[in-house]
């Protein structure tokens, strides 16, 4: 049972006192009954938590008994909140778009927290807008697409590997491309793995079996993401393949699990100046390929590159890593002295920090160094080292005379990432890390529908961890896979051809790749792909014709609004 | 609307935002979720925050959504104030026995309206509000409790304890109070089982020289949430426990039992660095001249975006970070004051400090029921309690028992976002395991 939205509108108001979020600024009582004055408003009430069971209950209620045709809720942001109102009003049968959200949390009682009366008086001015917008709505539909139950998993590393053999299993189709020639990502570079000190070509070796001999996999080695286009559930991708040829593939969801590369630190603390000043990953294939020659004193310096001016962040595995090599090189000639010249061992968690207290056991020795003042290198006896640093903790400055010094650099983001993240339409973050929808509970999606992240593409992390997030990620490109359909936006541009005077601007300002120029009877004209349109309205701002109109944001309706604030303007 | 399309059922064993997470992303997916969850309302610690780091946004604010969600979704039903009693079976085919305890108050009737708990007589320290607030003998543990159904506390209720009173069910207009209730129990049968039960904080009383419960304004950093929260038992003020008053001084002590040798534990609680300067900006936010210090032994700011929120803390807000643990602490008998001894281990200089307010950041700990709960799924637990992974590089969310899971601090000290992405990743290995072991018996 759907109701009229042609009616007269019956305009239902809740406003939420959010505990004392809003109710103790915002004076609640006097909102609710200036709101009841406003035309077409037939019935109001404030609620202790809209957003409670109970408040929700209270909305349905307010529609069946007041016959309520378009609800307003006042309360707090409709980016956390505005979902579930709409799925409220539609459980009681009244169309999700007919509903109106008044941000009076963070627009009033946050930011006019001293001024009370201030804050009263605007949610009553932000109520009157949203009535007047409220009488304009009208019912928007939402199509059904079909979901391609093929997933593309980019990188073939440990995170996209473990990623797509999760989905292969779940019987789901899935193609990995990997611009290396072979498989395996930042392990065919590694050694051991701490904490369990597994073999990485172990590791490296079961995972690409299992992937090879999964007859759901596909794999593309030398390949590369050449072209992007569609949406969720059917995103067609062109791959540039080795041999120079493309192939093209129907997506379902696509995981970007691309990794991340190691810092080179090119004149610091002697890097390619000296041959026994090297990087960590270096000492990682010195160790495996057992060319480490036997040595008296090994320094390993951390932070070189990270949590400085320009790259600001830890890079969180490099600690660990230092510690695991430490153990390693102690293993291999337990007579060599290693000192490990830090800032904050980042020995995280359970496991770590009892690792750490068995490589302290181990005589190799902490030395925590100032930024400020930066262990300093120069040449020595013998092709020896001199490693000058001054120890914090006991203030005093020490000498060491290094036979090999490392230097723990961190993971940096792939220089080609931009280029994959504007073919993906999905943003980098700070220090060009991909940048997830959400850092707290939406850590491997991305705001793209039906694209997720894991591994170091999102940021630096270690194998244990990368596999975690694999997983992860694998779960939620799973789901429009195995559900198979979805309902897409309804907001969205919409083109009055006759107008059009097909100049291309909205094609070129589009984000999302959602509008084209087409040749149509009546000339070129734009055209909407509305499972891509996310309404953003950038076309609709940009159109020198005034030809696009956004679903749900009119000119109608803000201009309405407009007038509608202008009211309290003397 | 998301209709089964799976034949299988999971059983998600706890209901913070993991086996929140765990449980919307195999119900979206298609499967029969029951969720249990031990007390009257999911929501878990995440609920008890006040906001998040690093970008501030309030905890509840963002997880109430989620809640709501499970609460709504068709594919889940919610078995809240219940406990996992008995499991047998192996992988696709488990039969759970559950205890629903009884709440005294009818589930079907109950409509959450609040008219009990507002004229119940009984008043008690709320276990969400760490004990700083009340709550009555009949009672909703938060406001945004899901399912939003009122719990009778059988031990306080008068009636229980002295056969008087039965006002709450006087006054039920849905005639939803049923003193005559009794524990029921129902048996489940499903094809996985994820475990996400959460952790404890340590009670640092056992660091005796830092005086908590015995020094009034030594609190714990979790008391320091509900205290700046705005549905908090001050309204959102942060006050001082001994008289009232808004501090001036405040200092952090990170490693309260974490990284400990002899006392407490010997681990890293991962978190604590972050919370604590969080909860030092939202000092400064409320009262922009305190000053306010942290001791810690590392920052550990490894997680994205961290570092730039502790060098925002620093530069912005005037964070001063001590290198440090201190030794003791002593409160002044007059003022309550308490002044901190302590050496800062980067200048070397030993210290002393008054400050008007101290917050303890204590060890996550295994909770004690997980020793109950392993012998019952037959998975192991490690050295300190926590639930074992079968390893913990390459199989970081299963366990020894094939078809059962663990994410979240159940199995060790994380923050939000690992353990969302975590309890993904139990929900996809869940699937995935259910899927291959389908396939193994139809061969």
């Amino acid at each position: 049972m759907e109701r009229m939205s042609d009616e007269t509108p019956r305009i239902g108001v809740f406003i939420c006192h959010c505990g004392i979020n809003i109710g103790g600024v915002v004076n609640v009582p006097e909102v609710v009954e200036y709101a009841k004055t406003l035309p077409n408003v037939v019935y109001g009430e404030e609620n202790l938590y809209t957003c409670s069971s109970e408040g929700l209950s209270k909305i349905k209620e307010g529609i069946q008994k007041h016959n309520l045709n378009r609800v307003i809720v006042a309360s707090c942001t409709p980016r956390t909140h505005e979902p579930l109102f709409r799925a409220t009003c539609e459980e009681a049968g009244l169309n999700k778009y007919l509903f109106e959200m008044a941000n009076i949390r963070d627009q009033c009682s946050w930011v006019h927290m001293g001024d009370h009366e201030a804050a009263t008086e605007k949610a009553k001015d932000l109520m009157r807008m949203a009535v007047a917008k409220a009488g304009l709505l009208r019912p928007q539909e939402e199509t059904e697409i079909d979901v391609a139950p093929s997933a593309l998993v980019i990188g073939g590393g440990v995170a996209g590997m473990t990623a797509a053999l999760c989905l292969a299993n779940q019987g789901l189709s899935v193609h990995i491309v990997e611009k290396e020639h072979e498989m395996g990502g930042m392990l065919r570079y590694l050694h051991r793995l701490y904490p369990t000190m597994q073999n990485a070509p172990e590791v490296m070796d079961q995972l690409v079996n299992a992937v090879n001999s999964n007859k759901n996999i596909e794999i593309l080695t030398s390949s590369v993401v050449k072209e992007v286009k569609g949406f969720i559930g059917n995103f067609e991708v062109t791959v540039q393949k080795g041999n120079g040829k493309t192939v093209n593939l129907g997506i379902g969801t696509i995981i970007v699990a691309t990794g991340a590369t190691n810092f080179e630190p090119f004149g610091m603390y002697g890097y390619k100046e000296y041959d026994n000043v090297i990087t960590q990953l270096q000492l990682e294939q010195l160790l495996k390929s057992e060319r480490l020659q036997n040595m008296k004193n090994v320094v390993m310096i951390q932070c070189v590159g990270s949590r400085q001016e320009g790259r600001s962040y830890c890079s969180r595995i490099c600690c660990m890593t230092a510690l695991k090599n430490s153990v390693l090189i102690k293993e291999l000639y337990p007579d060599a002295d290693i000192y490990v010249l830090y800032r904050d061992l980042q020995t995280y968690g359970k496991e770590y920090e009892e690792y750490y207290r068995e490589v302290q056991k181990k005589d190799v020795e902490f030395i925590k160094y100032l930024p400020e003042k930066p262990p300093e290198i120069s040449p020595g006896q013998n092709g020896k080292l001199n490693v000058n640093v001054y120890h914090s903790l006991i203030g005093e400055q020490v000498e060491i005379m290094a036979d090999l010094v490392v230097l723990s650099t961190p993971l940096i983001q792939h220089e080609d990432a931009k280029d994959l993240s504007q073919k993906l339409k999905v943003p980098l973050g700070p220090n060009r890390f991909f940048l997830e929808a959400h850092v707290k509970l939406r850590p491997v999606d991305f705001a793209t529908d039906g694209i997720y992240v894991c591994g170091c593409a999102h940021w630096p992390v270690d194998v244990g961890e990368s596999i975690s997030q694999a997983y992860g990620a694998a779960s939620r490109a799973s789901i429009p896979m195995a559900i198979k359909k979805l309902r897409t936006e309804a907001i969205t541009a919409v083109v009055d051809e006759d107008i059009c005077s097909g100049c291309g601007l909205c094609e070129l300002t589009c984000p999302f790749k959602a509008i084209l120029i087409e040749e149509t009877e009546k000339g070129r004209k734009a055209k909407v792909i509305a499972a891509s349109c996310k309404g953003c309205g950038a076309c609709g701002a940009g159109c020198p014709q005034m030809a696009i109109t956004m679903q749900h944001f009119t000119d109608e309706q803000l201009l309405a609004q407009v007038i509608a604030l202008a009211e309290a303007i003397p | 609307m998301i209709l089964l399309t799976e034949d299988s059922s999971v059983l998600v064993i706890g209901g913070g935002v993991a086996g929140i997470q765990a449980s919307l992303d195999l119900a979206d997916r298609g499967f029969r979720v029951y969720l249990v969850e031990e007390t009257p309302s999911i929501g878990g610690r995440m609920a008890q925050l006040d906001k998040t780091f690093p970008t501030l946004d309030c905890s509840i604010c963002i997880l109430a959504p989620k809640m709501i969600e499970c609460f709504r979704h068709p594919n889940i039903t919610l078995l809240t104030y219940s406990e996992v009693k008995d499991v047998s079976g192996s992988v696709g085919k488990f039969a759970v026995k559950i205890i629903r305890k009884p709440r005294f108050v009818d589930e079907t009737k109950c409509t959450g309206c609040g008219t009990c708990t507002q004229k119940c007589p009984v008043v008690e320290p709320s276990e969400f509000d760490v004990l700083l607030g009340d709550r009555k003998a009949i009672y909703m543990p938060f406001p945004q409790a899901v399912p939003r159904i009122a719990t009778i506390d059988k031990d306080n209720c008068l009636y229980f304890t002295r056969a008087v009173c039965k006002i709450c069910q006087k006054l039920c207009q849905a005639d939803a109070v049923d003193f005559e209730q009794k524990p029921q129990e129902i048996t489940l049968n499903v094809s996985a089982i994820i475990v996400a039960t959460g952790f404890d904080l340590l009670n640092p009383s056992v660091i005796n020289e830092y005086g908590y419960q015995r020094y009034k304004n030594v609190i714990t950093s979790l008391e320091f949430e509900r205290l700046a929260n705005a549905s908090g038992p001050t309204g959102g003020h942060v006050t001082r426990l001994s008289d009232g008053r808004i501090p001036d001084k405040v200092a952090f002590i990170q490693c309260v039992g974490s990284r400990g040798l002899g006392r407490g534990v010997s681990y890293c609680s991962s978190a604590c660095c972050m919370y604590a300067t969080k909860e030092a900006i939202l000092i400064k936010e409320h009262e922009p001249d305190s000053e306010v210090f942290i001791f810690y032994i590392d920052l550990r700011a490894s997680g994205k975006g961290f570092q730039d929120f502790i060098d925002r803390a620093k530069e912005n807000w005037g964070i001063q970070y001590i290198r440090g643990r201190p030794g003791e602490i002593l409160e002044d008998p007059r003022t309550k004051d308490l002044i901190i001894f302590c050496e800062h281990t980067v200048s070397r200089e030993v210290r002393e400090l008054r400050v008007d307010m101290v917050v303890l950041c204590p060890a996550f700990v295994p909770k004690e029921s997980n020793k109950k709960l392993s012998e019952n799924l037959k998975i192991r637990l490690d050295e300190y309690g926590f639930f074992k992974n079968e390893d913990s590089m390459l199989a970081p969310v299963d366990t020894n028992v094939p078809g059962v899971f663990i994410c979240g601090c159940c199995q060790g000290p994380k923050d939000i976002p690992e353990s969302v992405a975590e309890a993904s990743g139990a929900a996809a290995r869940a699937v995935e395991v259910i899927a291959l072991t389908a396939r193994k018996e139809a061969q």
